[in-house]
């Protein structure tokens, strides 16, 4: 890659502030550093893995709201989370989280499990306790 | 309060080595300590799933460019991992309170600094803290323009986050640097482990047989997977590709840089000829991303795109191919 090629291509994915250096070439062919501001390629896939967690986010909350899962489920994907990743940082066996994950027993989980929970979740206890769903928020 | 020389770099990895051995005297390029880390790789990893998608990465796996580049310079490191946070961040500021820069891993996920878009749960991020200023902790993020902070509480998180690898608040820092250091033969041992690498590892998803099994697993993308999923897969693959702290034709590109470097300190013009035919393989491996990002972007997936990508990974470890065998032949 030549230095006048290293791409500009910014998206507000960058939020115009966030530069990444490259190593790229010079006209005499030796090697030196430039910036770049992002890159369409890097672009269309960061924002379709952003497509991606959102739909699983609004997919996961019509489940909740029909009753076939509990908050917990919309807040693991809310958070970027998947099961393996879930049940470690709540120190249980994915098959509890899992467990954890039907709106039944989820109602009858301990005040300490929901603050575990919440604080994966980096949402207030209360919040979680009552089921309300937080809006996902994607980085515009 | 410490001064650190804070330099932007590509890679956090080679760039804290870069940084924290540059504060001790030991002045290393970029480049140079990714090449004597034997940095580069390739590997495809279909079972090692993140959220559903299969793992590839462009470079060998995490902290092994650090402990291969102190072995072969000289430096010893003091490491240390925690199972408490007190204890964690008292050690911390102990070393702080002595001038001592404290290299460690970290998630991404709560570093507040980064562009929002980049914190997913990747948790083997190396960075520098330098200094500490009543609750903030003055960070050299190696992928940052410039040096900045964080608050305690998001630094524990970052330290202490679970997950695969788990940092476990792993940090890390020099006890012995040498000021003078010949870097030929560290370099000669970095090019020789890096080819064995590239070529030799017996298993198809490693080196550059792992370029040829993701090659032919991408052309059935479609059929076995759905447009949808397949896309994903792909996604995925650039995005390993370039992101932040991985970057992939960054790393050939870097690996370039390395060898020109090295070819004029052991005065071998072949090396840097390597080197440019090494920047035109990195230059296929955009075209590929380039090529791939499109398709991502139709969604509607027909069989034969991901055909003609699949094709363009296969000439792309044809030459990478040819680069790392002539690189093994050339007697150093």
């Amino acid at each position: 890659m030549k230095k006048d090629e290293v791409p500009q291509d910014g998206d507000n994915l960058h939020h115009g502030t966030f530069r990444q250096l490259f190593y790229a070439v010079d006209q005499s062919g030796d090697y030196t550093t430039a910036t770049s501001i992002g890159w369409e390629p890097e672009n269309v896939a960061l924002s379709q893995a952003w497509d991606e967690v959102e739909q699983r986010v609004a997919n996961t909350k019509a489940k909740v709201d029909a009753g076939d899962v509990s908050p917990i489920a919309y807040y693991m994907e809310r958070t970027l989370l998947d099961l393996p990743l879930l049940a470690l940082k709540a120190g249980k066996f994915q098959w509890q989280v899992k467990r954890h994950m039907k709106p039944g027993v989820f109602k009858a989980l301990s005040d300490n499990m929901i603050a575990r929970y919440a604080e994966i979740f980096g949402i207030p206890f209360q919040t979680l306790r009552s089921g309300e769903l937080l809006p996902f928020k994607r980085p515009a | 309060m410490t001064q650190f020389s804070h330099t932007q770099t590509a890679h956090c990895e080679s760039g804290v080595i870069s940084n924290l051995f540059g504060h001790y005297g030991l002045h290393i390029s970029e480049p140079m300590a990714f090449g004597i880390g034997a940095g580069i790789f390739f590997g495809h990893l279909p079972f090692v799933k993140v959220n559903g998608v299969p793992g590839t990465t462009y470079r060998i796996w995490p902290g092994a460019i650090f402990s291969r580049a102190c072995k072969r310079l000289g430096v010893e490191m003091e490491s240390h991992k925690f199972s408490n946070v007190d204890k964690a961040m008292k050690a911390l500021d102990q070393l702080l309170d002595q001038g001592v820069p404290v290299g460690m891993q970290s998630s991404v996920y709560y570093l507040p600094y980064f562009p929002e878009s980049y914190r997913f749960h990747f948790n083997a991020h190396n960075l520098v803290i330098y200094g500490k200023e009543g609750d903030d902790y003055l960070v050299s993020d190696p992928i940052m323009d410039t040096v900045t902070r964080i608050d305690t509480e998001n630094l524990i998180r970052a330290r202490f986050a679970k997950g695969f690898p788990a940092p476990k608040g792993k940090m890390y820092y020099p006890v012995n640097v040498p000021q003078e250091v010949d870097f030929r033969e560290p370099v000669k041992a970095g090019i020789a482990q890096a080819c064995h690498y590239m070529l030799k590892i017996p298993i198809p998803m490693f080196g550059v047989k792992g370029i040829r099994f993701l090659a032919n697993r991408m052309k059935d993308y479609p059929s076995k997977l759905g447009d949808r999923r397949a896309a994903l897969y792909l996604g995925n693959v650039i995005r390993m590709q370039e992101e932040i702290g991985t970057g992939g034709a960054g790393f050939r590109f870097m690996y370039a840089a390395f060898l020109q470097e090295a070819g004029t300190l052991l005065n071998r013009q072949e090396l840097k000829d390597i080197g440019r035919e090494l920047t035109s393989v990195g230059d296929g491996w955009r075209n590929f991303a380039f090529a791939a990002g499109r398709v991502c972007k139709a969604r509607a997936a027909d069989n034969m795109s991901y055909g003609e990508l699949s094709k363009m990974l296969l000439q792309i470890a044809d030459e990478e191919e040819k680069v790392f065998r002539r690189l093994s032949t050339v007697k150093l």
